[in-house]
Formats: C-alpha cells, sequence, structure tokens
C-alpha cells in the first residue's frame, strides 16, 4: 500500500510540472487581462458600434451577417441598417468591406486581415491589448508594444491621445538591448485613460463575440442539457440498482 | 386488455419467428446479448469498450451532417466550416459533438487499452482482440489526421506538412511517396479532395469492419475480467459460468448508467468548453491555411504528443520516425511480450504495477512534452522518458516469466 501512496506522489508530481509552450495561446507573451464579457450585452453592443465605426473601414467581418449581429445584441434590423451600415449591403449580408485585397495590399503593404475568427485565434485579450499598445516611435510613425512593427496604424489616436515609449536597457546574454519599459500619454486624446480603456474593452467583447456567435446561445442551452443529464444518470443509476439487485 | 396484448404478443411471436427461419436474428440476440455471459465483476474501466462504440456511432452520425455542409476545397474549406458553426441551424452544435468526440474517442481509447495492461486483457486466449484493437487504433489515427487537415486552418496545414514530410524520410521512395500522398507537389486541392474521401468513407467502412472482428473475437473467447482469471472454468448444469451474468440485461443497463455519465462529461466540453484550452480545437487553427504564413509553433493534436516527442527526441531524421514507428508497432506485440503466468495486475507483483505505472507516466508525460516548444531541457527529457518508455517493454519481457505471482482466486472478487 505504501509504495503505491509514493508512485502516486510521483505521478502527481511528474504530471502538474510545467511544460513550457504546451498550451501558449497565439503567441503575444504576457497579456493583461482584458475583462471583456461577452454577457454583457450594453458592453457588447458599444463594442459593434466602435467596430463598424473604425473597424471596417479596412477590416471585413466576411463569416457574420448583419442580421445576426442585429438579431443577437438586441439591436433590431432598422436600427443596425440606419446607423451601422455604411454602404449599400442588405440586412442580411455578410460583413464584407468595399476595399479589393489586391488595393489594400498595394496602400498598406499587407492586406488588412478578416476580424471574424482573430477572438479565436488571437483571442479577445491580446485585441485588447494591442488596442491599448499603439505609440509613436523615434521616426514619427506609429508602433506596437504587442505586434512589433505592425502596418496598422493607430486608428484610435483620437480618443486615445498619442503614446510615446519611456525605453529601459535589459541584458540578454551579454548582450545590452533597448526595450519599451511602459508607454506615456504625451497628448491626451478626446477620452479619459479610464474610458479609453472600457471603450476597448467593449471592442474585445464584441471581438469576443465574432469569433462564436453562438456562444451566447451555446453556454444556455448547456445548463438545460446538463440539468437533464443529471436526471437521466440518477435515474440510470436506480434502474441498475433495481436490475443488479439479484447479483450476489 | 390482457387478452388484446397477449394478441398483438402472439402476431409478434409468430412474426419473429417467421424471421427467425429466413434470418437468425434470435440466435445473434442470444449469441451476442441475452446469453452472452460475462463475468459480473467488471469494475470501471470495462465501460471504456462501450462507450467507444458509443462515440464511433456519434462521429458518423454527426459526420453525415457535417458532409451535408462542408466543402472539400482548397478554396471552400475554411468558409464551409464557418458556414457550418454560423448559418446552419445547429451546426454549431453537431461539429463540437464531432470535434470534442474525435478527443474524447481517443482518451476513451487509451483508457481501453490501459485497462487491457491492468488485467492482461491481450493475454491468451485473446491475442486476436488485442491485435484487431491495434489496429483499430491505427487507422482511428489516421482517421483524425485526415479530420483535422479538413477545417484547413492553419494548422491543418502545417501539421499535415508535417506529418507527411515524416514519410519523406525514408531513403529512395520518399520523396515520390509523399508527392503520391499529397497528389500534387505540395499540399494543396488535391490533398483535400483525397483526404476527404479517405476520411468520410475509405476508413470508416475499414473501422466498421474491424470493429466487428473486435467483437466477434471477443464473444468467440468470452471478456476477461479484473480478476483475469477464467470464468468458464466454473460452470453450472447447464453449461452457464457461475460467475457470468448475461449482457443483456444485466450490462445493458449498467452501461446505459455509463453511458449517461460519460455524456454529462462530454456535455460540459461541448458547451462550455470546446476548444479545451486550445488542447481540443487549436487556436492557430481558427486562421484559414496559409502556406507563405508558418505558424511560430507546429505541434500535432495532443493524441498524437506523446510519438511526437519520441520522434523530437532522436536527432536523426529517419532514426526518429524509425523509432516512432517501432513506439507503435511494439504494442502489438504485447500479448507475447508479457509472459508472467497470470493475467491481472492483482495477482502480479509490485514489479509490474512499478513498471505499468512508469510507462504511463512515460507515456502521459512524453504527450505533454510533444506539445511544448522543444528548449535543450524538453528534449532532454524527452530523451529520458523515450528510453524508459522503451524500457517497459524489454523489462516485461525479462521480468513477466519468473516475475513474482500471488495466488489466484477460484471465483472472480466481487
Amino acid at each position: 500500500m505504501k509504495n503505491y501512496k509514493n508512485l502516486l506522489a510521483l505521478a502527481v508530481l511528474l504530471l502538474t510540472l510545467p511544460v513550457s509552450g504546451a498550451f501558449a495561446a497565439g503567441g503575444g507573451g504576457d497579456l493583461k487581462p482584458s475583462g471583456a464579457n461577452i454577457n454583457d450585452l450594453g458592453s457588447l453592443q458599444r463594442g459593434a458600434q466602435l467596430f463598424m465605426n473604425y473597424c471596417m473601414g479596412c477590416h471585413s467581418a466576411e463569416y457574420m451577417r448583419y442580421n445576426r449581429l442585429a438579431e443577437d445584441l438586441e439591436l433590431g434590423e432598422d436600427m443596425v441598417m440606419r446607423n451601422l451600415i455604411f454602404t449599400d449591403q442588405k440586412i442580411g449580408d455578410p460583413m464584407t468591406i468595399a476595399m479589393s485585397e489586391e488595393n489594400a495590399e498595394q496602400w498598406f503593404g499587407k492586406a488588412p486581415p478578416d476580424l471574424s475568427l482573430i477572438g479565436r485565434s488571437r483571442g479577445a485579450d491580446w485585441v485588447y491589448n494591442y488596442m491599448l499598445g499603439f505609440y509613436r516611435d523615434a521616426n514619427g510613425g506609429w508602433n506596437n508594444t504587442v505586434l512589433e512593427n505592425a502596418s496598422m496604424p493607430h486608428v484610435f489616436w483620437q480618443l486615445q491621445g498619442i503614446q510615446e515609449p519611456v525605453y529601459k536597457t535589459v541584458n540578454e546574454n551579454g548582450i545590452e538591448r533597448q526595450v519599451v519599459d511602459h508607454l506615456e500619454l504625451v497628448e491626451p486624446g478626446s477620452l479619459s485613460p479610464e474610458a479609453y480603456d472600457d471603450s476597448m474593452r467593449d471592442l474585445a467583447a464584441f471581438i469576443d463575440y465574432l469569433g462564436e456567435p453562438a456562444q451566447l446561445k451555446r453556454k444556455k442551452i448547456g445548463v438545460w442539457v446538463m440539468l437533464y443529464l443529471a436526471l437521466f444518470a440518477f435515474l440510470a443509476y436506480l434502474l441498475k440498482l433495481e436490475y443488479w439487485r439479484d447479483v450476489h | 386488455m390482457g387478452k388484446a396484448a397477449s394478441g398483438v404478443g402472439r402476431q409478434a411471436t409468430s412474426f419473429l419467428n417467421w424471421v427467425d427461419q429466413r434470418l437468425p436474428v434470435t440466435d445473434f440476440w442470444n449469441a451476442h446479448l441475452a446469453k452472452y455471459y460475462a463475468p459480473k465483476n467488471f469494475n470501471f474501466w470495462y465501460y471504456m469498450g462501450g462507450l467507444a462504440l458509443l462515440v464511433l456511432v456519434m462521429q458518423i452520425l454527426t459526420g453525415i451532417f457535417l458532409t451535408m455542409h462542408y466543402k472539400p476545397s482548397a478554396a471552400e474549406a475554411f468558409a464551409s466550416v464557418e458556414y457550418i458553426m454560423r448559418d446552419v441551424d445547429w451546426g454549431w452544435l453537431v461539429r463540437y459533438m464531432h470535434s470534442t468526440g474525435a478527443s474524447f474517442f481517443f482518451i476513451i481509447v487509451y483508457l481501453h487499452m490501459f485497462r487491457s495492461l491492468l488485467y492482461g486483457s491481450h493475454r491468451k486466449p485473446r491475442e486476436l482482440i488485442w491485435v484487431f484493437g491495434m489496429l483499430i487504433y491505427l487507422l482511428l489515427m489516421a482517421e483524425a489526421f485526415f479530420g483535422y487537415v479538413l477545417p484547413w486552418g492553419q494548422m491543418s496545414y502545417w501539421g499535415a506538412q508535417v506529418i507527411i514530410n515524416l514519410f519523406g524520410a525514408i531513403p529512395a521512395i520518399g520523396e515520390p511517396l509523399t508527392e503520391w500522398i499529397r497528389g500534387d507537389y505540395f499540399i494543396s486541392d488535391a490533398t483535400i479532395n483525397r483526404f476527404f474521401a479517405l476520411h468520410v468513407i475509405a476508413l470508416p467502412l475499414a473501422l466498421a469492419g474491424l470493429v466487428a472482428m473486435h467483437l466477434t473475437a471477443l464473444h468467440e473467447v468470452g471478456s476477461n475480467n479484473p480478476d483475469g482469471i477464467d470464468i468458464k472454468k466454473n460452470k453450472d448444469e447447464d453449461g452457464v459460468p457461475v460467475d457470468g451474468i448475461p449482457f443483456h440485461p444485466y450490462y445493458t443497463v449498467k452501461d446505459i448508467f455509463g453511458a449517461s455519465m460519460f455524456l454529462m462529461i462530454f456535455a460540459f466540453v461541448i458547451f462550455f468548453w470546446p476548444e479545451a484550452g486550445g488542447l481540443f480545437l487549436e487556436h492557430d487553427n481558427f486562421a484559414p491555411a496559409n502556406p507563405l504564413v508558418t505558424p511560430e509553433h507546429i505541434k500535432p493534436v495532443w493524441y498524437f504528443t506523446p510519438y511526437y516527442a519520441i520522434l523530437k527526441a532522436v536527432p536523426d531524421k529517419l532514426m526518429g520516425v524509425v523509432l516512432m514507428g517501432v513506439s507503435v508497432g511494439v504494442l502489438f506485440l504485447l500479448p507475447w511480450l508479457d509472459r508472467s503466468p497470470v493475467r491481472s495486475i492483482r495477482y502480479k507483483g509490485n514489479w509490474y504495477k512499478i513498471l505499468v505505472f512508469t510507462f504511463a507516466i512515460a507515456f502521459v508525460r512524453l504527450g505533454m512534452l510533444g506539445m511544448a516548444e522543444g528548449t535543450p531541457a524538453q528534449t532532454w527529457e524527452m530523451r529520458f522518458w523515450t528510453f524508459i518508455y522503451f524500457a517497459f517493454f524489454i523489462l516485461l519481457f525479462f521480468l513477466s516469466k519468473g516475475g513474482a505471482v500471488k495466488p489466484e482466486p477460484e471465483r472472480v472478487t466481487h
């Protein structure tokens, strides 16, 4: 019996040893949790507004349809048609953009990716940190702490204002290198830092929803499925006991 | 009321007689269920076979519905999966059942195989059951691999790239062989089309056939049990094993309970945790396949990672592929490697307990390391566990014949 316990302890010890990189998500290192909540309808609606106004100039969400959005976010089709669709698209259309990939590549160097699934491949936290990570670098261009040398400009700069980096020196294997320590707001935007933070949390929540619109419904149905199965398992157990009464 | 019912009953009986004279349904029912006598001392581990069958049926049914909406082409596959996830009614549920089912299939099969190690279910006279089971396991790996390519995400593409290129390590025929598998010079539309064909028809057919063989062989010799003793040695005057009970209704009702417990876990994952933190559905696979952009960290799905770790533990590619092949192939020999006079771990000495548990730890740990980035320290750890993995088989062969045993009981412990 004693060596069983020792073996078990050894097994638990070994199998809980972390393996770096085993469960790494889409990369990007240490991300601040966004606190995005897809069950907060108001937050999703505000996020949708930001997405349609700012992101969809260049990014499509081609697997999502406007009427699905209208329904899930309780916006109403009229409201979406009037306030969120800026082109001649119909309510049942997918959320595509007018810019062609060839043009986009010429203009930006790299076509802005479709954002339908960015919430699943990168995650909401990544999007949130990315949107907070824009800064003006020494060349006067935009750069980003989460995705270095991203070709995307800071579309929210009027809201956030302009951040500049404060560098620190690190020693990596004997080589000294300058890295961004933190960002400093050098020119305030139209939103306070807290309000901008909240807005990006809303956007991250919307991006999360956009990645898997079914998740709102999925979790609601899941509760009922679990309750049903629990009841079924209980009855199945009673049935088993009854049948097995004569097995000795 | 009673009279009417018995009238219907009489008609049913005469209909059954009519059928029985033409097709032996009653004989079949009796041989495999109502008069198939299974040991009465089955424990937790004995749920796995039935559950594997349940998941197989579920995979086939959900798979049929997925094929109604999926498009097997490089241009359309990714979008058609998103179409299923968003626009097809209940498509997300069917897809999650299928993707979660794939991972659970392997969880169940690994537990099912480990049960054999515990109780010696692969030992004489059940060697063929084990061999058919191993063939099912091999085909299941191929089936899972082809299925994983179909969503045409980044991991589908690059995972396929890595796995197909393994065949390229074979001297002389390697390169032409990879081309033959892909049907092109690179992974392309031709590849996804043929993988679809293999995934939805060729392998499921072969799997169904092998499952039939696996069960026929099992019912020919009868089920083993946690004590590893032969219940047929001890029969009553009707020729029924005294420690046996009819599979139906005893084990059918017990398995309904087991299935409902399984379905609770299964449903929990589907409804609340379908990606399983990136284990069942990998994050990178939500980006469409792009031959020009290599993902930062390519790794196979979790159920392949123990073998992938063995591959990575070897510096030479060809030797790595050979060792990986051997690590799967050696499992076929298990019925002959264990030479102990008793079957069950219960009546083997501590030597066997230590061997089996170390082996299990090595397998799981290799699986964890196979997902990792592959730092030099991890590579050394992979080598260590690879050594343990193979040491198990060698030690088993030498220790089992003379290894300590305890006396087996006459009757099963229940």
